[in-house]
């Protein structure tokens, strides 16, 4: 009976400690977004960010589309060709890539570039007293160092994710034709008769809310970092591993919103 | 009757958990003076400065400063009242992703009181009084050596010319030469603007450098006030012996074992 209680209590405490914390993330958040609505504005931070997030991930993003359209050619090909619907491979690439892998790869590989980076910058400034240092130069740290990084990951994601489903379809395409003998003005004619503007659509949302994610949980984790160089390590991998997670917990909610009957 | 002093602070208390950090801390500093607070590691120092600052909210306790009670300021009063204050950090606090002369001039640019192109001669003027060349602007903060970016950061402290300017053991780090240096460099500031100087040490010449009045914090509570000139020869035991830096006396330093 008393280890039953006990595990009551265990899971209760275990209950309120998970509402505390996603009240303070959502608390957080809001905060982080009220100072996008008042001014000043740090746009020269949200240059930063925005170049920082948009430019220098364009090459790993790049990459990491190009060979998942091209990975996913080739599978769908040898899987298909069981059934003889080799025909299809297009119209799989462009909405996988488009609708899912474009959004999500692109965005797991900033969460391990940006998110990170945002932690250890925050964080490192946490515990070297550099946001406290922020106060005292009158200036909010919440508007200076979390609202500008949020809006520049939000914006920059969309911008991002174009590129990947161009280079995802891209890679599709240069397989379809050169490795698996397809014409090329037929494998284009299936890829835009099945597309949507609904699929791209979707993909794009995703990318902004999984960039807003990404933003916040590198803020977030940074900004509470404690206990030194230590303390800004696990920060780093609380931020990787939490916006990954939400990443593709988020992925569900958004495709059963957009695609759901 | 007594003029009201610059920061008045009353039955200040801070808990961190189980440990009771500040067990209501007594003070008074006046206007245009400087003050010196000693006491131990884990004394309550920095935590004192935090409180004041509005970096750490105290559980209870009165801080009044130009005799208001700062937790009854209104947001923009309290930015107002963070306008005139400055604060130099214990390990400088220096903006690593800015070059020398926006971190001088952050404030400043903060609050619009100048532009960018402004900004630059005015590092170079205040950078000037603490001793360095206005080349040194240019430079990133990691470039410097714990001297200059102590001196940086006082340059950054004083630049937008507060009236009350809070020192973090300023000297800690610093060689016996170039804590005497930042000290005078301290004294030269604080006579120039006519501020109100509150600073925190357990460095004794500094402490002596710098100081009108000094205060004793230990335990959380304030043992002992008096002239920064007498430490040494206070008549407290307390007092003496950490100004002298002698093992044994009434303060005993807790080990863990």
């Amino acid at each position: 009976m008393t280890r039953s209680l006990d595990f009551l209590a265990f899971l209760g405490r275990a209950l309120i400690a998970c509402c505390r914390l996603l009240g303070d993330v959502a608390i957080f958040a809001a905060t982080g977004v009220g100072h996008l609505l008042r001014p000043p504005f740090q746009f020269r931070q949200f240059t930063r960010h925005f170049i920082e997030i948009a430019y220098f991930s364009l090459p790993v993003v790049a990459l990491t589309a190009l060979f998942t359209g091209m990975v996913l050619a080739l599978q769908s090909f040898t899987g298909f060709s069981r059934f003889n619907a080799e025909s299809a491979i297009a119209s799989v690439v462009v909405l996988s890539v488009t609708r899912e892998l474009g959004p999500v790869l692109a965005a797991l590989m900033v969460a391990g570039r940006i998110g990170a980076a945002m932690a250890a910058e925050i964080g490192t400034m946490r515990v070297t007293d550099q946001i406290d240092a922020l106060t005292t130069l009158s200036t909010d740290p919440m508007k200076y160092l979390v609202a500008p990084r949020l809006l520049a990951a939000t914006l920059a994601m969309p911008l991002l994710v174009i590129v990947a489903d161009i280079l995802g379809v891209l890679g599709g395409f240069l397989i379809g034709t050169v490795k698996l003998g397809f014409v090329a003005q037929t494998y284009l004619d299936n890829t835009f008769d099945v597309l949507e503007v609904m699929d791209v659509v979707s993909g794009l949302v995703k990318a902004a809310v999984f960039g807003f994610v990404i933003a916040l949980m590198g803020s977030w984790c940074g900004y509470h970092s404690r206990g030194g160089a230590e303390g800004v390590g696990q920060a780093t991998t609380r931020a990787v591993v939490a916006s990954s997670i939400l990443i593709l917990a988020l992925d569900y909610v958004i495709t059963e919103a957009f695609f759901s009957r | 009757m007594s003029p009201t002093p610059k920061i008045r602070l009353r039955g200040l208390q801070k808990t961190f958990g189980s440990k009771r950090v500040l067990d209501g801390v007594d003070l008074d500093v006046r206007a245009g003076h400087s003050m010196v607070l000693l006491g131990g590691s884990g004394s309550g120092k920095s935590v004192t400065i935090k409180c004041i600052l509005g970096l750490i909210t105290p559980d209870a306790g009165l801080i009044e400063i130009d005799g208001q009670d700062v937790s009854k300021l209104s947001r923009r009063d309290r930015e107002a009242l963070r306008d005139r204050t400055g604060m130099l950090f214990q390990n400088g606090a220096l903006f690593d992703s800015l070059p020398v002369w926006e971190n001088v001039c952050f404030k400043l640019l903060a609050q619009k009181r100048i532009t960018r192109a402004a900004a630059r001669d005015k590092a170079a003027e205040v950078l000037a009084l603490v001793g360095l060349a206005a080349s040194v602007g240019d430079l990133s903060p990691s470039e410097l050596s714990g001297g200059m970016q102590k001196r940086v950061a006082l340059a950054r402290a004083v630049a937008s010319e507060p009236d009350i300017i809070f020192f973090d053991e300023p000297t800690t780090g610093l060689d016996p030469i170039m804590g005497a240096v930042i000290d005078g460099l301290i004294v030269d500031c604080v006579q120039r603007l006519g501020a109100t100087a509150f600073s925190i040490t357990h460095d004794m010449a500094s402490a002596r450098r710098i100081g009108d009045d000094a205060a004793m914090i230990h335990k959380g509570r304030i043992i002992w006030t008096g002239g920064a000139a007498s430490l040494g020869e206070t008549g407290n035991a307390m007092v003496d012996q950490f100004a002298r830096g002698e093992r044994e006396g009434p303060i005993q330093m807790e080990l863990r074992r």
